[in-house]
Order: structure tokens, then sequence, then C-alpha cells
């Protein structure tokens, strides 16, 4: 195939515009993602903090935010949630490092489209703009949470903030599946036709493989969620009533009829499944990197784990329904789909197994990044098992739209993804900037922020076992509940502490960047192609050369090889594989 | 192979202008060309018909939930408060058959000539070498405009569509009238912002060619815009099909 | 630090389990035919989830001391894996998790499958911004005819529902705030909403269902014990969420028919 340096044909760019602000760089654009998704997680954690606060003291009049009205927690919820979910998790993880490192990890100079790389960056800062946009108009920012179910979202009177600030959240989420499904379809491309020589699919990482299945997933799943977000927009501004049947507000008839909210669901839901996996899929990528590298041993099963993340990726699509058990759909259908749930739970085993399999019979290194992965595994494992409780539509009777179900969706989401791009950030820090992050100060937040996401969001599993249901800003109304406020109590002094704990990092980050001591190209004697490139990278990667591969992505400790481990792009004379 | 001695990337010469070119382009043939820098444009050619058939992909999930609600919103029942009973309240549309046909024609036919100049625009781009021998000519250097006959003729599709939402709304079927109508605009109005997205592509394909771009990379755009331009047919033909058979 | 990295795991899996075991935060105590089933299924579930939460953390903790990098001594098994092993654990984690489902299937299909007994109790619930709403049929056995445009939420009960007074059918509904309940008799719920999803969820019923505005949802549960059981509202519909909250009285056949009797002696 044709190697990427004829057809990649642009010079160095000059000047600070284009080399920083409109970059065409795969490694500036991937930058570019993780600090806006920075930016959106110390906006989603403050919502989460002012959220928690209010539950405690809903009575509270707190600087800068004044008193925290019902609705306007409603509005907290909402906004947290979507971006979280779309400005962080779908942003950074694929955006920051796939966009900087699956060139480099295949051996590529860049990704197949650049200028569309620029592009749907330039798209999802719009798209982050627009939503910031909904706190500050009348009315304020939607109150019906990130999924907003119609027909509360679909109604400009059903509460504050659904007016304007709901058009903006929909323009928002629709300007952001543009984005995404651009940014898919550059992954896809590259992923199968800028392959260095010798880097056959087999021989990729698994961060490659999990770029890519997660930007299969994005490219079929973002087009339905825009879909459904303009059916949404049509019915709440022009009349239309694909999701609003006969409803009367506070006394008053609407001017719909026949619409079906379940078909909002089913729709956004075709999406949000997916979605999670999105989350998900490139922090197991790096996890299995990372597990492999630091206990130097290849990862158990590479085939199985290819195998696994593509089996992920495909029952993904088939599970939707198991968010609609309680919502009035047929209860045959909700069978179907709790037998595919389960199924699911398969092949996110088999990756914990080989996770743990890795490690054993290895010889672990414990540098920052691998607390990390380790600390992934386990967030997996405890987020993972209580899928099993909410996959059977029976046990979903009780724990439907209780904390058990918001434990469960923060441990995988909220804390291993983030764990993901933690351990992603320690790990490539050196490659990026030339430097090392800080050891001593790498471990304290990683201790901190393991035990702090623990202490907030185990007990929600308890909370939701109990009856306590979700998005209620507060406790003081039914008498069942009482007995649970001081354990949510307990749960707000944990986040505040962990959320605090987050500043360690930023700190360690920034500080690191110029004062941090020098790396060399490959600090952490690892295989994949990213350590053979100069550090950081040149504008080509790879120097005007063109790797050629002779190994497997995790040759380590092999038997007669001169050192613990033989980079893929090392002479076929060594090693098996 | 690395070819080149510096770490900086190439800057490549315009290659393929006719007369005073200064080296054979490489292309076509894939591989690593002759190492001479030049842009491959074979393999940019390759990589863009697969990012378009990746991209092609997501614009058919738009279509398919949109069709998967189209067809669940015709079978549903909807709660009647009279009867306090499920009724079905699908209204067929009355289409304006005959406008809707001739659109389709004129569709039609622009996918013929987006054929034919892609196929023109495909035999300029591989005769380019020879012309660039000194002394050498093909005559005939400019050939029929069939971009330009596909560019008019989908101005016609779209300016077809309006008229057709006119006619729909003047025998009372406008957007939130009922269901059915919500979805034939809907459906027929996504279906033409995408296609009023390819002509934009058109129109930067005809007007890369006053800019003086080598032929080979015309090429490489107005073959990608074609087969794009196939596709919005064929998607137009399925919408249309979808509209009238389950009215 | 590996050592610290196992004490840190084995302590969180310990806690973390502790308050499973101790149940000091449970499920509420269930009073109707379906908690004994559900609440067998959850134990399963629980336990078996628990074992392997236990297993898998364990595991995680004790590796990561075990094979530490131990200077020149420590030796790596140089493997791609075993394919063996991951057949067989393949294999055993499909048979728990597809067996534990098809466990709880008929519990599923007994609950939501079949329709409500000939002789139970007909009741319809309606949620609104920001109430619900109970109405039962008369001597009748029938609801009458509701109309959007005759619905007024501030007028409250009858008028909530835009009740059509004039349906000879309607003249003998009774509309409350309060839901009563005959014990041991199943209750053949018609769930409605007027405005946006809400659900119907009664913890200690072992009972949730959304509420769907164009849907009339049947339903069924029966209670088997006497006493007041919060309802609560389980679909976000607006800035009243939180205080959407109802409240079922279950009470002896007697006491309900002497209640019913009284409702309708009012509206005369």
């Amino acid at each position: 195939m044709a190697t990427s340096a004829t057809i990649h044909s642009h010079a160095a760019p000059q000047g600070f515009i284009r080399k920083y602000i409109f970059s065409l760089d795969h490694k500036v654009i991937g930058l570019q993602y993780y600090f806006l998704a920075l930016v959106a997680v110390f906006v989603g954690m403050f919502l989460s903090i002012l959220m928690r606060v209010h539950m405690i003291w809903p009575t509270a009049v707190l600087p800068l935010v004044g008193e925290i009205k019902p609705e306007t927690y409603l509005s907290l919820l909402t906004m947290h949630g979507t971006i979280m979910v779309f400005f962080v998790l779908t942003t950074a993880p694929q955006g920051g490092f796939g966009n900087y490192f699956l060139p480099i990890q295949i051996g590529a100079p860049d990704m197949a489209f650049p200028v569309l790389n620029m592009l749907s960056f330039w798209t999802t800062f719009v798209a982050f703009v627009t939503i910031l946009a909904a706190f500050f108009v009348t009315g304020g920012a939607p109150l019906h949470g990130w999924t907003g179910y119609a027909p509360l979202s679909a109604l400009t009177n059903s509460g504050p903030g659904e007016q304007l600030g709901a058009d903006l959240w929909i323009t928002s989420i629709a300007i952001f599946c543009i984005a995404s499904l651009m940014g898919a379809l550059n992954f896809i491309t590259t992923t199968l036709d800028l392959r260095a020589k010798g880097m056959t699919m087999m021989r990729m990482p698994l961060t490659v493989w999990a770029w890519f299945i997660t930007a299969i997933l994005g490219l079929l799943a973002f087009g339905v969620l825009l879909s459904a977000g303009i059916l949404l927009l049509l019915d709440r501004n022009l009349g239309t009533s694909f999701y609003v049947p006969l409803v009367v507000v506070n006394g008053q008839v609407m001017g719909h009829k026949g619409g079906s909210p379940l078909l909002w669901q089913h729709l956004f839901w075709f999406f949000g499944h997916p979605e999670v996996y999105i989350a998900i899929l490139p922090g197991m990528g790096v996890a299995s990197q990372l597990l492999s590298t630091f206990s130097r041993k290849p990862i158990f099963g590479y085939k199985a784990m290819v195998y696994a993340i593509m089996a992920i990726g495909f029952l993904g699509f088939m599970v939707w329904g198991h968010h609609m058990f309680m919502s009035g759909m047929s209860p045959y259908t909700a069978f179907a789909f709790s037998l595919m749930t389960m199924a699911i739970g398969v092949p996110s085993a088999i990756k914990t197994f080989n996770w743990l399999g890795t490690i054993h019979g290895g010889r672990v290194r414990f540098q920052t990044p691998m607390l990390y992965a380790i600390g992934f595994v386990s967030l997996f494992v405890s987020g993972g098992l209580s899928g099993p409780f909410l996959a059977q539509p029976v046990l979903d009777i009780p724990l439907h739209d209780t904390a058990f179900v918001v434990g469960h969706f923060h441990l995988i989401m909220g804390v291993a993804a983030i764990f993901g791009m933690f351990a992603g950030t320690y790990y490539w820090f050196p490659k990026m900037f030339g430097r090392m992050m800080n050891e001593t100060w790498g471990r304290v937040h990683f201790v901190i922020t393991l035990i702090g996401t623990y202490c907030i969001f185990m007990p929600m599993h308890y909370l939701g076992m109990a009856g306590q249901p979700r998005r209620y800003s507060q406790f003081t109304e039914l008498a069942y509940l009482q007995h649970l406020i001081p354990l949510n109590t307990f749960i707000t002094y944990a986040a505040i502490v962990t959320v605090s704990a987050q500043f360690i990092f930023v700190i360690n980050l920034f500080w690191s960047m110029f004062k941090g001591p020098k790396a060399n190209d490959n600090p952490w004697e690892a295989t994949t192609l990213e350590w053979i490139t100069a550090t950081p990278p040149p504008h080509d990667n790879f120097g005007g050369h063109t790797p050629v591969v002779n190994h497997g992505p995790y040759e380590y400790s092999v038997p007669g090889a001169p050192r613990d481990y033989v980079m893929q792009t090392d002479p076929a004379t060594v090693a098996s594989h | 192979m690395a070819t080149l001695s510096s770490p900086v990337t190439i800057d490549v010469p315009k290659t393929g202008q006719g007369g005073g070119g200064t080296r054979p382009p490489a292309y076509g043939g894939g591989g690593d060309g002759r190492g001479d820098g030049s842009p491959d444009y074979g393999a940019r050619l390759r990589r863009l018909r697969l990012g378009l058939a990746i991209g092609l992909a997501s614009v058919t999930m738009i279509f398919v939930s949109l069709t998967s609600a189209y067809i669940v919103r015709r079978g549903l029942p909807t709660l009647d408060e009279r009867t306090n009973t499920y009724v079905r309240d699908w209204i067929p549309v009355d289409l304006p058959i005959t406008l809707l046909l001739v659109n389709t024609a004129l569709l039609l036919m622009s996918s013929v000539s987006a054929e034919l100049a892609r196929r023109q625009i495909t035999r300029q781009a591989a005769l380019a070498p020879v012309r660039s021998i000194p002394g050498v000519s093909l005559g005939e250097e400019k050939g029929f405009p069939w971009l330009g006959v596909t560019l008019v003729l989908g101005a016609g599709f779209l300016t077809g569509q309006w008229m057709a939402w006119r006619e729909l709304a003047d025998r009372g079927f406008y957007l939130a009238t009922s269901a059915s109508s919500s979805f034939v605009y809907l459906l027929t109005a996504t279906h033409a912002a995408h296609l009023a997205g390819g002509i934009l592509v058109l129109l930067y394909a005809a007007a890369v060619s006053v800019l003086h771009k080598p032929v080979e990379a015309r090429r490489v755009v107005v073959d990608v815009a074609a087969w794009y331009w196939h596709f919005m047919f064929l998607l137009w033909l399925y919408i249309f099909g979808l509209l009238w058979f389950m009215r | 630090m590996g050592l610290a990295l196992l004490a840190i795991i084995w302590l969180i899996t310990f806690v973390s389990t502790y308050f499973f075991v101790a149940q000091t935060w449970w499920l509420p105590h269930g009073a109707s035919t379906s908690t004994p089933w559900i609440d067998h299924q959850f134990a399963l579930t629980y336990v078996l989830m628990g074992i392997v939460f236990v297993a898998a953390q364990g595991a995680l903790g004790l590796f990561v001391w075990q094979y530490r990098d131990q200077g020149k001594a420590t030796k790596v098994t140089y493997s791609h894996g075993n394919t063996r092993m991951e057949v067989i654990w393949t294999a055993l984690t499909a048979i728990l998790f597809i067996g534990l489902n098809l466990m709880g299937s008929p519990i599923w299909a007994s609950e939501r499958f079949a329709p409500a007994d000939a002789d139970s109790v007909p009741v319809e619930v309606t949620g609104m911004q920001f109430a619900w709403y109970f109405r039962y049929p008369g001597a009748d056995g029938k609801f009458g005819r509701t109309e959007a445009k005759l619905m007024d939420p501030s007028a409250g009960n009858e008028a909530a529902l835009g009740l059509d007074t004039t349906d000879p059918a309607a003249k003998d509904d009774v509309v409350t705030g309060t839901m009563y309940l005959p014990v041991n008799r199943q209750v053949n719920l018609t769930l409605r909403a007027v405005d946006v999803i809400h659900s119907f969820f009664v913890p200690q019923m072992r009972f949730k269902q959304d509420a769907v505005p164009g849907l009339i949802i049947h339903m069924h549960f029966t209670p088997t014990e006497i006493g007041d059981y919060e309802i609560a509202c389980a679909e976000l519909c607006g800035l009243g969420h939180y205080k959407m909250h109802g409240m079922l009285k279950v009470v002896s056949q007697e006491d309900f028919d002497k209640w019913l009797a009284t409702k309708e002696a009012e509206k005369q």
C-alpha cells in the first residue's frame, strides 16, 4: 500500500495561527481536544459539587451562585451529565489520545484527512460554546436530564429552562454529532489505509484496536442521535408531533397529538448504549497497553482481546432496550434485550480475566501510569458487576431510576474511564512534552482519587437498594428516605475532598510541562512505535523515514532477546511474533 | 523506505501542468511511487473513496433511523381520548406524483452526466503525462461540460423539490398537519440538504479547474463527488419508494 | 508500593462487602406477593456477583504484590496466553450470566406477561405535574370518560382528571389523592400520565412502572400486609419531581369497603 509520505504533502506550518490554532497536525489537534476536555471536566465537577451540596443542604445560600432552587438543581444535573458524557468522555480518550497516538502507533505521518481533523476539533469547540451558552439565556439551562426524555424535553412550558436553553442544548448536541462523525471517518480510514509496512491488523497495539472499534461505533450511532435531535427540535418549534401525544400541561391543552414518547427513548438509547462503550473502550485499550508494558509481559490472549473488543462493539448495538424495561415497552421485547445484555457481560469478563492473566507471572513496575491501569481494572470489576443486577428486568423493578444505577455508571464512566485518561496522561506525557511528571505527587493523586471515588460511588448502590430515586434535588419529602441522609452526607464530603485532590493532578500536569525532569525517547522501555520517535515527535512523526514493523506490540521478556523488550521495529531475527 | 535526508516534509512541485512540467508525476501505480516526492494520486483517490464509503455509512444510519421512526409511527395506534381506545390515525399524504417523477428524471439524468464527467476527467488525468511531453498535443483540450450539466440538473432537482413542497402546502399538507406529512417534509428535506452539500462539492470541483490545480488533483475531487452523487440518486429512489409504497 | 496496593484494594473490597453482608442499608421490607420471588432472585444475584467481586479484586491485589519486580531474582513467564483457559472461563461466565437471567425470567413473566385476575380491584392511577390521582370505577365497574379540555389541576381530584360529569359512567367514579387497597387482593392498575412521563414506584410493593402520556398501561400487584406505604415518582418529570409523592394505604377488605362507601356517599 502507498506510504503516506507521498500523499501527505504539506510542509511544516509556519506562524502561530497555522501552528497552534488551525493546525492540521494530528498531535496539535489531539492536544486541543485534550485541553478542551480538561476545561469541560472542571466545569462538570464544579456542577456536581453544587448538586451534592444542595442535596444535603437544600436551603443553603452559596457564594457566587446564591440559592439553588429545585429547577436549578435539575439544570445543573442536566448540564453535568451532558458536558461529562460528550465533552469529556467522548472527547478526551478518542479525540485527545486517539488523535495524537493512533497515527504514530501505526507508523503513519498523520491522519488520513488532516483538514477534516482540524474541522472536527473546531466543530466540537463550537458545540461546547453553544452548550455553555444555555446557562446564560433567559430561563437558563434545561432541566430534562442528559437523557432528555420527551415530552418533558419537547414542551416549552414543562419547566424553566425548557425554552431557549433546551434548544441550545439540542443544537449543541447536533453540532457535536457532526463533529464526531467527521472524526470517526478519519480514524477508520487512517487505520485501514495508513498502516506502515509490516503493521498488520493483528500487530496493532490494543489502543489502536480500541480507537478503531470506538470510531466504528461512533460512525453508526451518532447519526441516529442527530435524527432524534432534529425530530425534537421540530416538535419543540414547528408544531410536529413525533414524540408528543395529546397532553395537558398545567391545565393547558397543548397542540400535539399522536406522538410517541417511546420513540425518543428508542432513538436516544440506540445511540446511548454504544455511546457508553465509546466512553470505555479507549480506556480498556490503554489499560491493556500499560498492564503489559509495566508487567514486562505480553498481553494475555491478544487475539481474544481483539475479538472481545469487536464483540463488545457489535453487541453494544443490540442491548439498548435495557434502559427501557420500565418504560411501557413490551415485556417480551424486554426479555430479548435482557438476554443480549447478559451476553455482553461475557466479552467484558474475558478482558478482565486477561488483564489479571497479564499481571500473573510478570515483573510489575509501579510507576504512576501502572497504578492507574491497576485502578482501572479494580473499578471496572466493581462497576461491571452491578450490571447483571440491572440487566435482569425483574431486578430492574426495584432498581431502575434509583441511585443504584447512578453508582453503576459512575464507577465505569465517571471513574474507570477517567482512570484510563489519567493512565494515558502519565504514560504519554514524556513523549508529548519531553519531560516526566512528578512520581510522588502522581502517587498521592492516585491514592486519594481511588479511595475517594470508591467512597463516593460504592455507597450509591446501598442507597439505590433502599429505594432512593435518582434526580431528586432533596430528600425532605419522603419519610422512607430520611435514614439515608447520613450516608448521602458522607458521599458529599467524599466528593468535596476527591474533587479538590484533582487540583494536584492539574498542578502536576502544568508544572511538569515546564519544570519536570527531562525524559529520553523511551522512558518506560516500551515496544510500540511512539517510543521510536524523537521527543516530542517532529511534524511528520518519523523524521522522513517510514518505519517497518517486524514484531507484535507486546514482546516483553522474550527468552533469548538482548533486552527485556523487543520494539516493533527491531530486526526480524529477534523474537517469535 | 526513506528517500529524504531532511526531517522536514516535502515541498510538492506542481506536476501534470502540460508543457513545462519538471518531472513525470508518480500516480496510479500505488506503492512507494518513485520516491520523487510528487503526490501519489492513485493512492489519494483510493483513500478518498474509502473515506467516502465510510462517511456514507453514517448518512445511511441517519436515514435508517428516520425510516424506522416512519414505519413504526405509521403502524402505531394512538390513544383516542373520546373512545379510550387505540386507533390508527395515519392519513396518507396526497403526493404530487407527476412533479416528483419529473424530479426523479432530472436526478437520474444528472447522475448520468456526473458519471460522464467522472469518466471524462479520468481519461484526461490518464493522458496528462503524455501532454506534458514537450511538443505533443492531443487536440480537444476542452471536453463537453458534463460537470456543468450535472450542476444545472442538480439545481433543477432542488427547484423541483421546492415546487413539490409548495404543491403539498396547496393541498393542505404542511409540516405539522399530520404525522405522515411531517415525515414527507422531513425525509425529502434531509435528502435535499445532503444533495445541496453535493452541489457545493461539485462547485468546488468546477472552481478548482479555474484555479489551475493539476488535472490529477481535480480528478480525485470529481470522482469522489460523482460517487457521492450516485448515492444521493439511489437514496432518493429509496425515499420516493418508501413514501409512495408505504404511504 | 505493591503491598500498599494490595492493602488498599483488599480494604476497599472488605468494606464494600461488609456493608452488603451486614445489610446496613437494604431493600425496604416487602409486602407483596412478588416480594419473596424478587428478593430471592436479588439475593442469588448478589451472592454470585459478590463471590466474583471478592475473587477478582482479591486476585488483582494479590497478583500486583506477588509479581512485583524484585530485581534480578524476578523471573517472567513469557507467554501469549492460554487458549484452553480462555475457553473454560468464557464458557463458565456465559453459563453464569445467562443462567442467572433465565432463572429470573419466570418471575418477570408472571408479573408482566399475564393480565390481571378477574376479581382484582380496578384502580386507575394518573400522574401529572406534580401529584398522583387514584380513580375507582364505583358500582358500575366502568371508568367514566375524561377529556383533555376539561382538565383543571388547580381544582383537584375529578377536575384534575378532566372527568366528564355528563357521562353516566362517571357519576359513581371516586377520585382521591390517597390510594386505598384491600389486603390480599390483586389490584388491576391502569396507569396514565397527563403531561410528561412519570413513574409509579412503591418500593415496599416491589412495584415500579412508568406512566407514559398517550399510553394506557395495565399492570397488577397484590399487597400482603396491612400498612401505609409511600409512593415515589421515579421518572424525572420537572422541578417538582422530588416532591411528587403519594400514599398507599393497605387495609382489610371491610375497611376498604367502608372507605369506598364513604367516598361514594360524599359524592351525593
